[in-house]
């Protein structure tokens, strides 16, 4: 809801979460896959290093999601 | 030794035959006479009914002083020991419609006593006060007097005989949305794999529980250069300060949080925790950035693949959060955000 909200009002969002399903139906326009819902962004079962490069994956394809045309659904997995 | 119910008619100025909109600002005033469309649902109520009086109020006054006239009407109809309050219909007035509801919702509350309107569907009444009493469905204007009189009799008996629970469906009203527990025969699971099998069958099912359905919003255009763009932070994560100052809850959100990073090159466990209570906050607590990568976006604004970050963290519950709350606090986000110039938002949610 909030995604759509800042969307309606021409801010492009994207929506980083686990649980897809739920924003696709809800309605999200810009959706990314988080790792876990207790650690969307981010992985303390592995080594920092590791963890870091997921991390930083995740942010960049948040960004992309903000970058790309979306006519109407984008989910970046 | 007279046993019938006792009912108090309420309406407005162009009811009582007052006037029409020039006479919209008349005073609340009380006749121990059925007046208009009492007369009607009089005779639908029968001799077991007895409108022992007709409170009139013009719409303007009644909209514009309801703080001061509302509980001077309560005290008003307790001098009547009514047991039961009839309000319009008001069919499609916008003001009319909410001053009923208003009205209503008072008997219920302050006099224990249910309070029947009607209203078209599209009346702003309708949303404001449909779980406060009931409001038949009527038709977009008096021309469904004929109609509504009825429907709002026979469902006055029914409240009345006390036997059988006034269902939305049978007894035409908007449903309040109060959930019942009633046993059945059938198990839930049993119930659902019958459902599904009519569905995938294109059979007709009814569903139990009516699901909302999602507006659709058009995606807003992307952001042209992420490198020159303002980004903000929102999170539904249940972030707060560590003292939880503004008390977010930790489920059905009332409020949101607009949190400072200023200053701040990342989420540092002193100074941010979250008190979602979805999940388990362990990982969460230990290290605040796994839910808002802000040691990320702010390594890449000085690296220059991003242009600038907000100062401040928008930051909510979404842990049963109803659907309107979560709405308005997009909504209010979003102006914030448009006034600060910010270019796009990432958004995490657990």
């Amino acid at each position: 809801m909030l995604e759509k909200e800042l969307e309606r009002a021409g801010i492009p969002t994207v929506q980083i979460c686990t649980i897809l399903p739920i924003a696709q139906t809800v309605g999200s326009n810009r959706i990314v896959k988080a790792v876990a819902i207790p650690h969307p962004i981010g992985d303390p079962n592995l080594p920092a290093d590791k963890e870091l490069a997921l991390r930083e994956s995740i942010v960049d394809k948040a960004l992309e999601a903000l970058h790309t045309t979306v006519e109407t659904q984008l989910v970046i997995e | 030794m007279s046993n019938k119910y006792r009912v108090i008619h309420f309406i407005n100025q162009f009811f009582a035959q007052i006037g029409g909109e020039e006479k919209a600002d008349t005073p609340f005033f009380v006749s121990d006479h059925v007046i208009g469309p009492g007369m009607a649902f009089q005779n639908s109520l029968g001799a077991d009914f007895e409108i022992v009086s007709t409170f009139v109020c013009g719409d303007n006054y009644f909209s514009e002083n309801s703080e001061k006239i509302l509980p001077e009407i309560v005290e008003e109809m307790k001098k009547w020991n009514p047991d039961i309050l009839i309000a319009g219909p008001a069919f499609n007035a916008g003001r009319y419609g909410p001053n009923c509801g208003a009205i209503c919702k008072a008997a219920q509350e302050y006099l224990g006593i249910p309070g029947v309107t009607g209203m078209y569907e599209e009346n702003p009444g309708v949303e404001m006060y449909r779980k406060n009493c009931y409001i038949i469905k009527t038709k977009n204007s008096a021309v469904g007097m004929r109609t509504a009189v009825p429907a709002m009799t026979a469902l006055i008996k029914k409240i009345a005989a006390g036997s059988e629970e006034p269902d939305p469906e049978k007894d035409g009203y908007f449903a309040k949305g109060i959930k019942k527990n009633i046993f059945v025969n059938e198990t839930g699971a049993d119930r659902a794999i019958d459902m599904v099998i009519n569905k995938t069958a294109g059979q007709p099912y009814k569903t139990e529980m009516i699901m909302p359905a999602f507006e659709q919003i058009s995606p807003a255009p992307p952001v042209e250069d992420i490198k020159k763009a303002k980004l903000a932070l929102v999170t539904d994560a249940g972030i707060t300060d560590k003292m939880n100052t503004e008390r977010l809850e930790s489920a059905r959100a009332s409020k949101y949080l607009s949190l400072s990073i200023a200053g701040m090159d990342t989420m540092l466990p002193d100074k941010f925790c979250s008190v979602h209570g979805g999940f388990d906050t362990t990982a969460a607590n230990k290290n605040p950035n796994v839910l808002v990568p802000l040691d990320i976006l702010r390594r890449y604004v000085r690296e220059n693949k991003i242009g600038s970050l907000f100062n401040t963290l928008y930051s909510t519950t979404g842990n049963g959060t109803s659907l309107k709350n979560a709405q308005q606090f997009g909504a209010e986000i979003a102006e914030k955000l448009l006034e600060n110039k910010v270019d796009a938002v990432i958004l995490t949610s657990t």
